[in-house]
């Protein structure tokens, strides 16, 4: 993350005069306003429709949609009607701002209020509010405390993948030839779609009576090779596939850290007639510590949106061993179509995550510090 | 070190112990590094092979084709896509066909959306001071990035209630429109590191010279930072290719995507495991030549928030 220092060391000032016409600002507000209002009138007319209170409208909130995009836009051309330059700077970051506040904000308030529903899609009746009865299924709700578990899991295991990711860096700063090819051989199963390798992997070389890695076992002395039998050994096996598909991530962002290091002070080290050992836990390890922050940083917010292999290879088995918590909601949702229940089960575990990344983000940010 | 010395040792009186310890640490090294080669690769060629296998040949673990079994069109026949059933109609085709375009339609489109939204909010916060009441650039920027911990999950069913107000169910645009939500802050994480590399004297020559700001941007600034783009782009392409959990929830026929049929016929086809392959190998197989051929911006993307 940038620092305000440097970002204000690179920033581009401008002088500008730009004399804006009354009639040009009024023009601009009117655009603005008018698109609202165009918008605030839709959504009121198809409000009373859906409340059966009209009989008009649209059949579907669809144009509602268009009548927001139409109003971003007035927003858009308003702001550099009414504001000159600082109108046309401002266009550079209000389409994204918009984009995502529309696209995040208002789903989550929604899904707020979802959460406190009990909504069923399948069930006839319709949503109904129940306040915090969510709650109490939740806090009764064993499978779910249970994936929250599996997760802790899980994201310990990056430790390991971390490790192994360092290692393979390290090889592959070294000095060898065909670095290009092992760099690309190395790469290519994070290129892979999950749900490929929930097949290749999960299903078919991890089959029990012919897959390749089934045989391997037997041929390694394991009488019963079968990778999803126990509840730790599927969770192990879960926990390889996933590091299968994304050392090559961590692997990428700490070569680029160690191509980046200064080569006099490893050299310095050297001179100084360090062992290898010594000057890497003493020179490279230190100095590297920002850029395997970031990594294990990253790697941590994506191990915990882990889902597509769970949901295809052992579905959450054996008895709720591999769940992750999207995975556990996406069942709640497909087998039961409990959309009130699996909204707040989502709503706690975005809760859970903020208040995890902010304090991991409080500490590291003053460990690092302490590395510099 | 080693490689230096030991050239320079070459010649001169061997010293024994030293050649020895260092072709160790080269058999060592090349080892793991091969052995590393094995495990990447070999479920990509088990893959690839199984998809020319018969029956037996599965089950007997064959794995060298010609030497262990001789390969078959079975997989691919059953896809329609062998060179005997390549000119016949078949139905499973058209299916795959239309799935591979769907990810196609819905992979470009999000990300050439999200590089071009979020380049231009990534140039806006690296250049320009914004203050809107107590927002401030950092906690715009802020904004953006904690995007990236948002877990699908808590997104994917509010949209499927929307999605369905909105009839936007099972069609390109909503899936477009997620994706391009989900891969944004990657791209204003890249872009930002880019165009704060790009020093800022060229567009104030620029602006000195009578450019607008966006003119200097599309001018002078894009060009400078296109292979940046790229690379966010390439990274957007793979994450959305893969992307299962929204596409499995919110399309069932007309906008489903490659992933969501692989998964379907996961459950459904028991042992038949040749089509299976063939299937696995050619939702793959886009993503395996991107990776072999455009490697080097995957990697610079990658790179872009590691080193500073």
């Amino acid at each position: 993350m940038s620092t305000p220092a440097q970002l204000e060391g690179n920033q581009l000032y401008v002088v500008t005069s730009d004399h804006m016409s009354r009639g040009r600002i009024l023009a601009g507000r009117a655009l603005m306003w008018g698109a609202a209002l165009v918008l605030l009138l839709m959504v009121v007319v198809q409000g009373l429709r859906e409340n059966e209170s009209i009989s008009f409208g649209f059949e579907t909130w669809r144009p509602v949609l268009y009548a927001y995009a139409f109003w971003a836009v007035c927003l858009c051309i308003g702001q550099v009607l009414t504001r000159g330059e600082q109108g046309k700077r401002a266009l550079f970051v209000l389409p994204g701002v918009l984009f995502v506040v529309s696209m995040v904000i208002f789903p989550i308030l929604f899904g707020i209020y979802i959460s406190l529903t009990d909504w069923n899609l399948s069930s006839l009746t319709g949503r109904k509010f129940n306040g915090v009865d969510n709650f109490v299924q939740m806090a009764g709700d064993s499978f779910y405390w249970n994936a929250l578990k599996n997760m802790v899991y899980y994201v310990l295991a990056i430790s390991v993948e971390y490790a192994i990711a360092f290692g393979l860096a390290l090889l592959l700063n070294a000095q060898i030839r065909a670095r290009k090819f092992f760099r690309v051989a190395f790469l290519l199963p994070l290129m892979l779609s999950p749900v490929a390798v929930s097949w290749m992997v999960g299903k078919s070389m991890m089959e029990i009576r012919f897959g390749p890695l089934a045989n391997l076992g037997r041929f390694l002395g394991w009488e019963t090779p079968s990778f999803f039998g126990t509840a730790e050994i599927a969770r192990l096996t879960m926990m390889v596939m996933d590091a299968w598909t994304f050392i090559p991530f961590m692997m990428i962002m700490l070569l680029a850290g160690l191509q980046a290091l200064p080569k006099d002070v490893v050299e310095a080290a050297k001179v100084d007639g360090a062992s290898r050992w010594t000057t890497f836990w003493h020179v490279t390890f230190p100095l590297m510590l920002p850029v395997s922050i970031t990594a294990i940083l990253i790697r941590i917010i994506f191990k915990l949106k882990l889902a597509d292999i769970i949901i295809n290879v052992t579905a959450g088995g054996p008895g709720g061993a591999t769940d992750t918590v999207t995975s556990f909601i996406f069942r709640e949702y497909r087998d039961r179509s409990n959309v009130g229940y699996g909204t707040l089960l989502a709503m706690v575990y975005l809760v859970l995550i903020i208040v995890f990344i902010t304090l991991l983000l409080k500490l590291v940010r003053r460990w690092m510090r302490q590395s510099y | 070190m080693s490689a230096e010395t030991g050239q320079i040792f070459k010649d001169a009186a061997p010293d024994l112990k030293f050649r020895a310890k260092w072709y160790t640490r080269r058999v060592l090294i090349y080892g793991t590094l091969l052995f590393w080669t094995v495990i990447c690769l070999f479920p990509i060629y088990w893959t690839a092979t199984t998809s020319f296998k018969i029956a037996p040949d599965v089950m007997q673990g064959h794995l060298i084709p010609w030497a262990d079994f001789e390969p078959a069109w079975r997989g691919w026949r059953s896809l329609g896509l062998s060179p005997q059933t390549i000119f016949e109609t078949s139905t499973v085709r058209e299916e795959f066909l239309k799935r591979f375009t769907n990810s196609v339609i819905t992979s470009l489109a999000a990300s050439a959306l999200a590089v071009v939204l979020g380049s231009m909010a990534a140039y806006g916060l690296s250049r320009f001071t914004y203050r809107l009441k107590f927002i401030k650039n950092r906690d715009i920027s802020f904004f953006f990035l904690s995007q990236l911990i948002l877990p699908p999950v808590v997104l994917a069913l509010p949209f499927l209630v929307l999605y369905k107000e909105l009839a936007l169910l099972d069609s390109h645009i909503g899936l477009i429109l997620l994706y391009t939500l989900m891969v944004l802050p990657i791209v204003i994480w890249i872009m930002r590191d880019q165009f704060s590399a790009i020093p800022v004297e060229l567009e104030e020559a620029a602006l000195v010279d009578g450019l607008s700001v966006w003119k200097a941007f599309l001018q002078i600034v894009l060009p400078i930072a296109l292979p940046g783009m790229i690379a966010a782009f390439i990274l957007s392409l793979v994450l959305c290719w893969n992307e299962y959990f929204f596409a499995a929830l919110l399309t069932s026929t007309d906008a489903k995507t490659i992933p969501v049929m692989v998964a379907s016929q996961t459950g459904s086809q028991g042992i038949n495991w040749w089509s299976m392959a063939a299937l696995s190998f050619a939702a793959i197989l886009p993503l395996v030549i991107i990776g072999i051929v455009l490697e080097r911006f995957i990697i610079k993307g990658m790179a872009a928030g590691a080193v500073k």
